[in-house]
């Protein structure tokens, strides 16, 4: 039984480390020590954790990050990485502007 | 809402492949693809392909990446490009955004090739400019003609930083280290060697502890690392280094399955999609090809977007059942042949002792990035003759590749039917010194020899391609295999033939005693 499957396990403190400050998600500028934190404060999860930081939620959306974030928090958890979901690939994949999500185009249709 | 019976994602080297396959079936093909030029990472592949004929072996990957875009394009295949596909919905909707505006299309089948980017490893300094990915060297030297800095470190020693390494030496910069954390070289051992003989020192059992710098990279320290990957305290070194570039590993870009619902799985080599041996995933009418399915080379990628063209065009019915089998055959021998011997995708991680012929492997190659002098006898492309020239091919591990075997007319060199042999010299042939397996050899791994050039003179040809070409008459040091100035050499002859695609003959004497150990010239 790993803490995934019991939230109640207890993974133990905080305790800072020499590179925390360093940047993981360069997107949103989030650092290793942010991440450590988040999950003793019960983000266990990297859909969690991205919702609780924006971590993956930048302009590369994850491409860069995910797995290192993913480690980080294995880690802090004492599992595998592989144990841990990956959280949900949704449209746009790549960065879009509003307006240009809604400037959308019908070839060959007739304009109404 | 525009249908077209088939939709690419990618127009690199499998989802090109994909779509000529599929139109030469009949279907009506768009590819899309976000970069303003069509390729992937082919236009950038400035060096020759290994493989066989039917891999397109010995071509430079830019030329490949020219036929397979001609190809395409002749067959009717549509090349969008700056097109960015955001979504992969049900039913095989996909949402294309083109500049300002965004479009829906839908297909009856869609190939989703759209490969992978490039990992990151975090360190103190990592987001400092300087600090960048190998692939993205080279789209900096090959693409748009600009150096990355002027000393450079490497981060890993698999394939892509060995050949971008050697990239960065033919752009005219410097490479200070190639640096790894794990004890053995990563990638080809030929390519290893290629850097070794230029001089670039291999750290192996070594990480990158720190870049630093006031606004960029100035310095990159690095550390040998324990079991246990941990720094072992007072190993540090300190380069003054201006770009630090990381190839440590490729992560498919698989975000569109996942979200059209296709079944994925979570390897400790990326998170890729369940599929069978012809591309299709658990979507029916959703295929995959190339690198998003699990990464492999270029050469592998074109072939298996053959496969799912032609696996499309036969769930569309274009391609009848019983020809899609005789269509497939051909091609998954071919992809078989690449996937075999030692750096076959099943001997990740393993440890190799043996060549296939039963050859105890170079040590010093896998650790130091070249053969030793003592390790070079055992095998069967070095051959002792004194009295004429003869090929020497320092070709130690059994990787699919035979074009030395065609390159020789004159029956001088072997490998036979499987590509992953060593190749044989055979000391009846008659060299007459063409240098056309010099030329041919993607790894530059062979050497002409010949210790009966003069009295008290060996000459020794080797493959040269670094500009300004030294001329005949210029004298400089001859360098042994780890990169070390051993002793004075002559050029005596350059030659650049047209077959020889760029890669010039460089013939150099030196004094007879070191023609078994000089193999690189400088001046």
């Amino acid at each position: 039984m790993n803490v995934l499957e019991d939230r109640s396990i207890d993974i133990g403190p905080f305790v800072s480390q020499g590179d925390d400050e360093t940047i993981i998600c360069r997107c949103e500028e989030i650092s290793k020590g942010e991440i450590r934190k988040a999950v003793h404060e019960g983000m266990y999860t990297m859909t969690e954790v991205k919702r609780f930081l924006r971590a993956g939620m930048g302009l590369c959306q994850g491409q860069t990050c995910g797995k290192l974030v993913r480690s980080i928090i294995a880690r802090e958890l004492g599992v595998n990485p592989l144990d841990l979901e990956l959280p949900p690939s949704r449209p746009p994949v790549r960065p879009v502007k509003m307006d240009v999500l809604a400037s959308e185009e019908f070839p060959g249709a007739e304009k109404s | 809402m525009k249908r077209y019976d088939l939709i690419v994602i990618g127009a690199g080297p499998a989802g090109l492949s994909a779509a000529a396959e599929a139109a030469s079936h009949g279907l009506e093909v768009v590819v899309f693809d976000e970069n303003e030029k069509p390729g992937g990472q082919l236009f950038k592949q400035i060096h020759k392909f290994f493989g066989s004929k039917e891999h397109k072996a010995k071509i430079r990957g830019f030329r490949i990446g020219e036929d397979l875009l001609r190809d395409a394009e002749e067959k009717g295949v549509r090349v969008v490009l700056d097109s960015v596909v955001c979504g992969l919905y049900q039913d095989r909707e996909v949402l294309v955004q083109t500049g300002e505006k965004v479009v829906h299309y839908k297909a009856d089948a869609v190939i989703v090739a759209t490969g992978a980017s490039e990992n990151m490893v975090p360190f103190d300094g990592w987001t400092l400019p300087g600090v960048i990915g190998a692939g993205a060297a080279q789209t900096m030297m090959n693409l748009h003609g600009i150096k990355p800095g002027k000393k450079i470190v490497m981060l890993g020693s698999g394939n892509v930083g060995l050949v971008v390494s050697f990239q960065l030496l033919q752009a005219g910069c410097e490479v200070l280290a190639v640096v790894d954390a794990s004890p053995r070289v990563g990638g080809y051992g030929v390519h290893a060697a290629k850097l070794a003989r230029c001089g670039v020192p291999f750290h192996l059992s070594h990480t990158v502890i720190e870049a630093s710098g006031e606004e960029s990279v100035e310095r990159v320290t690095i550390g040998q690392v324990d079991k246990n990957w941990q720094i072992v305290e007072g190993t540090e070194k300190t380069f003054d280094a201006d770009t630090l570039c990381l190839a440590v590993g490729l992560s498919p870009m698989s975000q569109l399955l996942k979200m059209a619902g296709c079944e994925m799985k979570d390897t400790p080599l990326g998170f890729v999609p369940r599929c069978d041996s012809l591309g299709r995933t658990s979507i029916p009418g959703i295929f995959v090809a190339g690198d998003v399915s699990g990464i492999e080379e270029a050469s592998a990628a074109m072939i298996e977007g053959r496969i799912s063209g032609a696996a499309a065009a036969e769930y569309l019915g274009f391609l009848d059942t019983s020809l899609l089998d005789e269509t497939l055959g051909r091609f998954e021998m071919a992809l078989q042949s690449l996937r075999e011997g030692m750096f076959a995708p099943g001997m990740r991680g393993k440890e190799i002792r043996e060549t296939e012929e039963g050859i105890p492997v170079s040590t010093s190659l896998l650790e130091q990035g070249y053969l030793g002098d003592d390790e070079l006898e055992r095998f069967p492309g070095v051959v002792e003759q004194r009295d004429a020239v003869r090929p020497v091919i320092e070709c130690t591990q059994n990787i699919p590749c035979n074009p030395c075997q065609d390159a020789c007319k004159k029956g001088c060199i072997s490998i036979g039917e499987k590509i992953t042999s060593l190749p044989v010299v055979n000391s009846e042939g008659k060299c007459t010194a063409c240098g056309m397996c010099v030329a041919a050899c993607s790894g530059q791994a062979i050497f002409l020899v010949d210790e009966s050039f003069e009295s008290g003179y060996a000459s020794v040809t080797l493959p040269y391609e670094f500009y300004p070409l030294p001329e005949a008459g210029d004298r400089g040091r001859a360098l042994d295999r780890s990169g070390k100035e051993i002793c004075d050499a002559e050029v005596v002859e350059i030659k650049s033939l047209k077959a020889f695609d760029s890669t010039n003959l460089l013939t150099m004497k030196v004094p007879l005693s070191y023609a078994g150990q000089a193999r690189f010239f400088r001046r």
